[in-house]
C-alpha cells in the first residue's frame, strides 16, 4: 500500500470520531459533517508539516478545531445562535435546589461507581451524547468549547464576545444539568 | 454558612480558574459535612476529563486533578 493510500485508511478510521466531536460544538449534522471534511482536506494537503511531535489523531483534530471555530463564528454572523440566549434560564436549576439553597432530596447527587471505569463503559457515553443533546444550545456550546476543546475561559470570552463571569456561570448550570441528566440515564440503567 | 448551590458554584469554578485562599477554605468545608456535595464535586471533576475520549491518551494527559 503506498503512503497516500495509508493516510487515507488512517484519517477514514479516525473520522466517526472528528464528527462526533464536531457535531457537539456545532449542533447540527451536515456543519459537522462539513467541517470534518475540510479538516480531513487539509490533513491530506498538508501532511508534511506533520513533524510527528504529537500523535497524528492529535495533530488532525487540532485541524479540526480551527475549522470548528471557523464554522462556529459563521453561524453566530449568520444569526444562527446567540451566546447568552439561555443566560435566563434558571428554572431548571432552581429545581435542584430548596430555597435555602440545600440539595432537593430527589436531586441530591448519588454516586456513579468508580469514576474511571465510566470512561471504560459504551453506555456511559451514550448516556453523555444523549445528555449533551438535551442540554440548551449555548450551554452545550460553550461546555465542549472549556470541557472537549480545552479552550480557557478567557479565551471562550474572547472567542464568543461575552463576559468571563457570564462564561463561569454558564458553566456551572450546564455542569449541573449534564450531571443530574446522566445520573438519571447511568443509575436507571444499572437498575434495569 | 455556605449551602450546596453556591458550594456546586466553586466546585464548578475550580473546573475553569484556581480558587482564591477564601473560596478554598469555604468549599472544603463545606465538602467535608456533605457527601451529595462530595459526589457532585467528584462529577464535575470527571466531567472535566470528558475531552480525553476525542484525543488519543498519549499526550493529551489532563493536569492532576488532586486539590
Amino acid at each position: 500500500m503506498d503512503d497516500k493510500a495509508h493516510r487515507q485508511e488512517r484519517l477514514a478510521a479516525v473520522r466517526p470520531r472528528l464528527v462526533s466531536f464536531a457535531l457537539m460544538h456545532l449542533r447540527d449534522r451536515s456543519q459537522a459533517e462539513d467541517a470534518v471534511q475540510e479538516a480531513m482536506v487539509s490533513a491530506l494537503e498538508k501532511h508534511d508539516s506533520f513533524a510527528g511531535r504529537s500523535g497524528y489523531e492529535t495533530w488532525v483534530f487540532g485541524i479540526l478545531k480551527y475549522k470548528i471555530l471557523d464554522a462556529m463564528r459563521a453561524q453566530k454572523r449568520q444569526g444562527r445562535w446567540q451566546p447568552l440566549a439561555d443566560e435566563n434560564d434558571d428554572e431548571a436549576i432552581d429545581r435542584l435546589f430548596q430555597q435555602n439553597g440545600r440539595w432537593q432530596p430527589e436531586a441530591r447527587p448519588q454516586s456513579w461507581g468508580e469514576p474511571e471505569a465510566a470512561f471504560e463503559n459504551e453506555r456511559f457515553w451514550q448516556v453523555f451524547d444523549a445528555c449533551m443533546i438535551a442540554l440548551p444550545d449555548s450551554a452545550a456550546r460553550i461546555f465542549s468549547l472549556r470541557e472537549l476543546m480545552g479552550l480557557s475561559t478567557e479565551e471562550i470570552c474572547r472567542e464568543l464576545g461575552i463576559k468571563e463571569n457570564n462564561c463561569w456561570v454558564m458553566l456551572h448550570r450546564a455542569r449541573l444539568r449534564l450531571r443530574a441528566c446522566i445520573e438519571q440515564g447511568w443509575l436507571e440503567g444499572d437498575a434495569s | 454558612m455556605m449551602m450546596c448551590k453556591e458550594a456546586t458554584r466553586l466546585m464548578s469554578l475550580r473546573q475553569d480558574r484556581p480558587l482564591t485562599f477564601q473560596e478554598r477554605l469555604s468549599l472544603r468545608l463545606h465538602l467535608a459535612m456533605c457527601g451529595a456535595c462530595r459526589e457532585c464535586d467528584r462529577q464535575f471533576t470527571l466531567l472535566h476529563g470528558v475531552g480525553r475520549r476525542f484525543g488519543p491518551a498519549e499526550d493529551d494527559e489532563p493536569p492532576a486533578s488532586s486539590s
